[in-house]
């Protein structure tokens, strides 16, 4: 396997609080390929969105305490001085959020701030910069890009929005593209849209694409690779494959059964019990544990590691392979 | 009217003599104005423009379309949280739309409505015992000091803590918030109940909880339900029937297999394309039709079929006659010139699990 372009190894990032630490991110490691597409998928508060802050440099560290390390290109971006960190910021890693309504600058100009994230990264003109954003704004396939680019926020629609947030991030060819929720706020229809132009855009360029959501469907149509997280950390990753059809992780099963499908019959949905742990009191052992129903001793004494179940699927449980082979053909696809 | 004859057509599966809500041509226009003093009407949004539809009593008829296309106006207007600006609304059998006053209040205790933020629809300074007392209190169906029983009793049924009666909003989970949402539509034993998005904004594992909540309940209390949602895959899970809903009008009604497994308006098609589909087997097989544009603004909506601007079937017919809604089965009404013939997404290809590679 080639060199990764990312990687993360051993990352926590812990915040301190009044009620003690909260553990939003506890030993995380992962990477990704050049040119892929990796899926990131959890609920609320499982930390997805706090390491790839963490990646972009966006977390203050004077109010959190990062651990590890986040090699990027052979540089470890957790300790490189501020100044080297904003030369990849933007330029080598770019970043959309998931509310586009809040994130682009109300008072300026669409193409000004497209414009701007050139400027600031590379030296040519104002007006070589205003060009480079309307030819931009014109590949996210916004329609007439030198009106729209003289136009404020207010005058575009969410989809828009997101299109001209995608447009900043691709301006400067970044090599990593992180997507966090970028199509929550949307319509499925403006969904499909933005997620074909990501697929299409990611092709061109070759970017990589961390693509972070809580939408198992939208993983499943656009990502090579999936790592579903858990209170701060990995409990599988695989293919898409290995992810929807041999699962290897109850926390996995849970999320399977409780989803609706088109073209699927479900009569009647499994939620998982409970609900996630309080990250400043993780569970003893294995923090699925307390909503697991194939829990065992060893679950509250010993936290399981995430294991390689064959090439690149990894998941992290105690229970024996050839039991969770049994669950998962008995239990999780038949009733899926 | 042929339209109404039309959509009686679509009749549901559970379909039990009298409708228990019915619009007829329900028409709501919010104006739009210039001037301070003397303030003048330039145009109207048409949130709602021209609806029919029944629900039947213990059915689930969902309603879907994208933000903006009136669906939660319609649901208000139902409801006559506004006043509708053409049409007539029916429930039980009796005419609600002119009803006031005293009248008002005891239909109101028959309809109730789940919210879809469960932050924001639970004031925060008070107890839930308080939350979900206060139908009783206000509508007065239960003396005083029966109150707190009855509260617990319904907390009980949504799965809360009955010890929880002191607790505030804050201490609870989306979740429980969310069922704290349901005790209190359920306080007055209403016979219908509008879910506007009742889980959108809960995270996967919980909404599994919520819905399986919903459906144990309606069972339980024969409740209908009108279930509002932009999520197609949970919509036809919780539905008998579901209607499709573009720019103020609904386009195609039919029961939820029929609406998957052959849709007929090209828009609902278009929706069930983008739905994204957790399977990568049955994702790859769908058929990939992606919508151009936004939807058209609702002040000025297109002439003829309003989905003709973004439509991949239009022909010249379509910007010129709107298209009536018109029975393409037994239980499947639709609205379109040319209506689709062909699948979007695949029912059958559910996979064999797959061994080892």
């Amino acid at each position: 396997m080639a060199e990764p372009l990312l990687e993360v190894r051993n990352l926590s990032v812990h915040f301190p609080t009044e009620d003690g630490i909260v553990k939003a991110v506890d030993g995380l490691s992962f990477s990704i390929q050049p040119g892929e597409t990796l899926g990131v998928v959890g609920e609320s508060g499982s930390g997805k969105s706090v390491s790839f802050l963490t990646v972009m440099g966006l977390i203050n560290r004077k109010s959190a305490l990062v651990e590890g390390e986040v090699i990027f290109q052979g540089q470890d971006l957790l300790k490189l001085p501020g100044e080297e960190l904003q030369a990849i910021r933007g330029a080598k890693i770019a970043m959309i959020f998931q509310d586009p309504m809040t994130s682009l600058h109300p008072f300026y100009r669409v193409g000004d701030q497209v414009a701007e994230a050139i400027l600031a990264h590379e030296d040519i003109s104002k007006k070589e910069a205003a060009k480079r954003s309307v030819e931009m704004l014109g590949r996210v396939n916004i329609p007439r890009p030198d009106e729209r680019a003289r136009q404020y926020p207010h005058e575009f629609s969410g989809g828009m929005r997101q299109r001209a947030m995608i447009a900043m991030a691709l301006s400067l060819n970044p090599d990593l593209l992180i997507a966090d929720e970028p199509t929550t706020a949307l319509d499925v229809t403006v969904q499909a849209q933005i997620l074909t132009l990501i697929d299409r855009l990611q092709s061109e360029f070759n970017t990589a694409v961390a693509l972070i959501t809580h939408d198992l469907g939208v993983v499943a149509e656009h990502c090579d690779h999936i790592q579903v997280m858990y209170a701060g950390r990995i409990v599988e990753e695989g293919t898409g494959d290995d992810i929807y059809y041999n699962p290897m992780m109850p926390y996995t099963w849970g999320l399977m059964r409780s989803i609706p499908r088109l073209g699927a019959e479900t009569d009647r949905l499994t939620p998982i019990m409970g609900s996630p742990p309080s990250l400043i009191h993780l569970p003893d052992g294995c923090s699925f544990s307390p909503r697991c129903p194939y829990v065992f001793d060893r679950c509250h004494q010993e936290d399981p590691a995430l294991i390689a179940v064959d090439g690149r699927h990894a998941a992290a449980c105690h229970l024996p392979l050839e039991e969770r082979d049994r669950i998962v053909a008995e239990e999780v696809l038949s009733t899926s | 009217m042929s339209t109404v004859e039309a959509s009686a057509a679509a009749s549901s599966p559970k379909r039990k003599g009298q409708p228990l809500l019915k619009l007829e041509g329900l028409v709501k226009h919010f104006p739009i104005t210039r001037g301070i003093i003397f303030q003048k009407q330039v145009g109207a949004v048409h949130a709602v423009d021209g609806v029919d539809l029944e629900v039947y009593p213990g059915e689930t008829l969902g309603l879907v379309g994208e933000t903006g296309c009136g669906k939660s106006t319609l649901a208000r207007v139902a409801m006559r949280l506004y006043e509708p600006t053409g049409g007539r609304v029916l429930f039980d059998g009796q005419d609600i739309t002119g009803v006031k006053g005293d009248e008002l209040r005891a239909i109101r205790r028959d309809m109730q409505m789940i919210f879809q933020d469960p932050y924001a629809s639970l004031n925060p300074r008070k107890t839930i015992g308080t939350i979900i007392g206060a139908p009783l209190r206000l509508h007065r169906t239960v003396p005083k000091d029966k109150i707190k029983p009855e509260v617990q009793e319904l907390m009980q049924l949504v799965g809360l803590n009955p010890e929880h009666y002191n607790r505030y909003p804050h201490e609870f989970s989306g979740g429980q918030r969310q069922r704290i949402g349901v005790a209190r539509a359920l306080a007055l034993k209403p016979k219908l109940i509008v879910c506007d998005e009742p889980v959108s904004a809960l995270d996967v594992s919980i909404q599994a909880q919520i819905l399986n909540l919903l459906s144990d309940l309606q069972a339980e209390l024969n409740l209908t339900y009108l279930f509002i949602a932009h999520d197609l895959s949970v919509v036809k899970h919780v539905s008998d029937r579901v209607s499709v809903m573009y720019l103020g009008k609904i386009v195609e009604t039919a029961d939820g297999d029929g609406l998957y497994k052959e849709p007929k308006h090209p828009y609902t098609g278009a929706l069930l394309s983008a739905v994204p589909i957790a399977d990568p087997r049955l994702a790859k097989a769908k058929k990939q039709i992606i919508l151009e544009g936004d939807v058209p603004s609702p002040i000025d909506p297109p002439s003829g079929c309003r989905f003709h601007p973004r439509c991949y079937n239009a022909q010249e017919l379509c910007s010129v006659e709107e298209p009536e809604l018109r029975e393409m089965g037994p239980t499947h009404v639709a609205s379109c010139h040319f209506p689709l013939e062909t699948r979007i997404i695949e029912t059958s290809v559910n996979p064999e699990p797959r061994s080892s590679s």
